[in-house]
């Protein structure tokens, strides 16, 4: 399986984001770069509003995101629930 | 009477009526008329309604996140401004890479701003045709906040006065404008693999990703929030260019060839262009996060292989090119130094050779080739340097034909020998870098023998002024070609110790840590 | 293999001989010489002897290597497209058989570069 990864802007809200995928993504792994972060995983990752909104003490809308984002790469499948990057192979 | 209470529309649907539901077709004329570029490059498409966009944003959102996107980036600009921000960063060397930065990449934001505007309005598609109308404005935002956020140091430092005059002459910069100008002029589909795919999908991430956090890494505020912003826009392009490709894939068997050929054909036209961000990352950033080979591997062979892994389900092979690219990576970065090194008083930035710990770090990162091929030519420019004897090669170069780079690479099995290629065509002969140069050129000769080649040009005269007399006494043609670049000799090329910017840089710097 | 279009697709090529002034192009490459980065490129007029090409034109771009001036032209090596090729001094570029864009490199045996680097 390959990885998909996903990168974000170090910033205070995306702590939160960061923190609720290592949470609900035990294969996921952590790579800090300066200002910026990138979060790997084997075969697929799911990132979930319901966590974050936890982590960060408000709702939180999956393409509020799309502020903070880089970079990722895998397929993806988004609802208003959850945000899945996966590869098939 | 009972009210009915509708349930809030989930993400999927909110998309497919806000988007998909808005198309028809037309009547006055009929729809091939209407968009008749879209069929003539051999691809057979049977369902629009089977293109997927995964994101799925409408307007309102886009224009919400991409608002807060801005103000994010201008307060960050307004501070980086009232700090002065640019004596923050390492070392005034730093400040070429952004010379590089605003005349080499810049300008083709805008050219993609038109590339994808003309696609979206070329496709009869609903759903490709809305995620190009975003690309589009994304790509027109990150020329000008580009150009805003460099602006800080045009104020300051050489070489940032012209970037859009200099796009269209300078001769390394027609190296990523062929690029462009090669896909704008390509159908709709060729130019969504061209730019969509292997640009943003492919190689982007190299360019943004741990170029633009080796800015952050050597101070450079200013650069690392336009960098990044911009970046945030890039992850909805990889994913159109992605889905571009398996839509066409899954539409019908016969695309397969035609996707694969494009594909080949710009990853190895996006690898040569990116010998340019090889260059700036091993040595143009005083401050290193990681070596140009390091990123070529996370972000072309890992990233790219997955990727390449999963369209295998479709037949799709990996390019070509990439086992000529795996051993290219241990060399490119060396060689285009050495090029802008030696050509440096024609660039429109100071160029400068590595100090010995910087040596040591290239030798550490590039063991198999930096002290055997390139050290021994680097430190004899250093010796030479301090003898007085600073190398400028005033002789024009030979260029590949296809990517437009001098011929500076050497061939795959033998970095010692110059890697030259030639096709005749109509009683003319091309020349080339590579296989993959060449083989581009022989698919599609009638296209490349129109080539804006810069050296060409100069030696047909089309590069100085009107009114400059190349057969007056004295005329010195390098110093005409430097007043049609609009670089101003002495202070915007050259070596960079002894330079106006390093030395401003140093008093300035000075000034602020005193009274 | 030739280009996909909705029209007649055909343009003039770029460099053709007639728009360099009288001139051609001709490109020289030095085998293990790297530290030019890539071939020269200049135009010239056909009827300049190979001699003079050799005096006139090749120092102003090779000159600056130290082992230049170490060079014995008569053992030179020359090659034409990659092939073995004896140019002969008297005669004109034009009378060698060197057409426009034609590329040209020579080999200087013994004389190896910075340190035997090949640059």
């Amino acid at each position: 399986m390959s990885n998909v990864f996903i990168a974000f802007q170090r910033t205070e809200e995306t702590r939160c984001i960061i923190d609720a995928i290592l949470e609900d993504n035990p294969n996921a792994v952590l790579n800090e770069q300066p200002a910026m972060v990138k979060i790997d995983a084997e075969g697929s990752m799911t990132i979930k509003r319901a966590t974050i909104e936890e982590k960060i003490g408000r709702s939180f809308d999956l393409q509020e995101m799309q502020i903070h984002l880089i970079t990722l790469s895998g397929h993806i499948d988004e609802t208003d629930d959850e945000f899945t990057l996966s590869w098939q192979h | 009477m009972d009210v009915k209470v509708n349930k809030k529309l989930g993400l999927k649907e909110r998309y497919a009526l806000m988007t998909r539901g808005l198309g028809w077709d037309t009547t006055y004329q009929p729809m091939d008329k209407v968009f008749p570029y879209d069929k003539f490059e051999g691809i057979k498409i049977h369902d629009w309604d089977k293109w997927e966009d995964p994101f799925r944003m409408t307007m309102d959102a886009y224009w919400k996140y991409q608002a807060e996107k801005e103000r994010k980036l201008y307060a960050i600009i307004d501070a980086f401004a009232q700090n002065n921000g640019h004596l923050g960063v390492t070392d005034a060397r730093y400040i070429n890479t952004l010379k590089l930065f605003l005349t080499g990449i810049s300008p083709l934001e805008y050219m993609a701003h038109r590339g994808f505007a003309h696609v979206g309005r070329q496709m009869r598609g609903v759903g490709p045709r809305v995620a190009c109308l975003m690309q589009s404005l994304d790509e027109i935002r990150h020329a000008q906040t580009q150009i805003h956020s460099m602006s800080n140091y045009n104020k300051y430092y050489n070489g940032f006065h012209d970037p859009m005059h200099m796009i269209e002459r300078v001769w390394y910069l027609s190296v990523p404008r062929s690029f462009f100008d090669d896909a704008y002029t390509a159908g709709p589909f060729e130019f969504m693999i061209a730019i969509g795919f292997s640009f943003e999908y492919v190689l982007t991430n190299l360019l943004f990703v741990p170029f633009i956090s080796g800015a952050a890494y050597n101070g450079d505020m200013g650069a690392m929030t336009f960098g990044f912003s911009a970046q945030s826009d890039e992850a909805r392009h990889m994913t159109l260019g992605l889905e571009c490709i398996k839509f066409m894939l899954e539409q019908d068997p016969d695309n397969l060839p035609i996707v694969q050929r494009w594909i080949d054909k710009w990853t190895w036209r996006g690898t040569r262009v990116l010998t340019l961000v090889g260059m700036m990352m091993d040595y143009m950033l005083p401050k290193r996060v990681m070596s140009w080979k390091e990123a070529w591997e996370i972000y072309f062979e890992q990233n790219g292989g997955a990727l390449f892994n999963d369209l295998a389900r479709y037949g799709i092979t990996v390019p070509k090119c990439a086992a000529q690219a795996a051993l290219d990576k241990e060399h490119v970065s060396h060689q285009a130094w050495a090029t802008f090194y030696q050509y440096g008083a024609a660039a429109d930035f100071h160029t400068w050779m590595p100090s010995s710990s910087e040596m040591d770090w290239l030798s550490e990162k590039y063991p198999n080739t930096f002290d055997k091929y390139y050290r021994p030519r680097f430190e004899y420019f250093a010796e030479q340097h301090k003898a007085g004897n600073r190398f400028y090669n005033l002789t024009l170069p030979m260029l590949c034909q296809t990517c437009q780079i001098p011929m500076l690479f050497t061939e795959p099995a033998d970095p010692t020998k110059i890697c030259y290629r030639e096709s005749d065509y109509k009683g003319e002969k091309y020349h080339f870098c590579s296989d993959g140069c060449k083989e581009i050129f022989d698919h599609e000769p009638e296209k490349y023998i129109q080539a804006w080649l810069p050296v060409h040009q100069i030696h047909q005269g089309n590069c100085f002024d009107p009114g400059v007399d190349p057969a007056a006494p004295g005329f010195n043609p390098l110093a005409a070609v430097l007043d049609h670049y609009h670089i101003n000799q002495g202070r915007d090329n050259m070596e960079f110790e002894g330079s106006e910017d390093q030395r401003n840089f140093a008093a300035w710097r000075t000034m602020a840590a005193k009274n | 293999m030739s280009v996909v279009s909705l029209k007649p697709y055909d343009f003039p090529a770029a460099d053709s001989q007639d728009k360099f002034h009288g001139n051609q192009l001709l490109y020289v490459g030095w085998e293990d010489h790297l530290m030019f980065c890539a071939p020269f490129c200049w135009p010239l007029p056909g009827a300049m002897s190979f001699g003079e090409l050799l005096e006139k034109v090749l120092p102003g771009g090779f000159g600056y290597h130290p082992d230049f001036k170490k060079i014995d032209w008569s053992k030179v090596e020359w090659f034409k497209s990659g092939k073995p090729w004896r140019p002969d001094d008297a005669k004109s570029l034009a009378e060698n058989g060197i057409l426009h864009k034609d590329v040209i490199r020579f080999r200087t045996p013994g004389l190896t570069g910075i340190k035997g680097s090949c640059s």
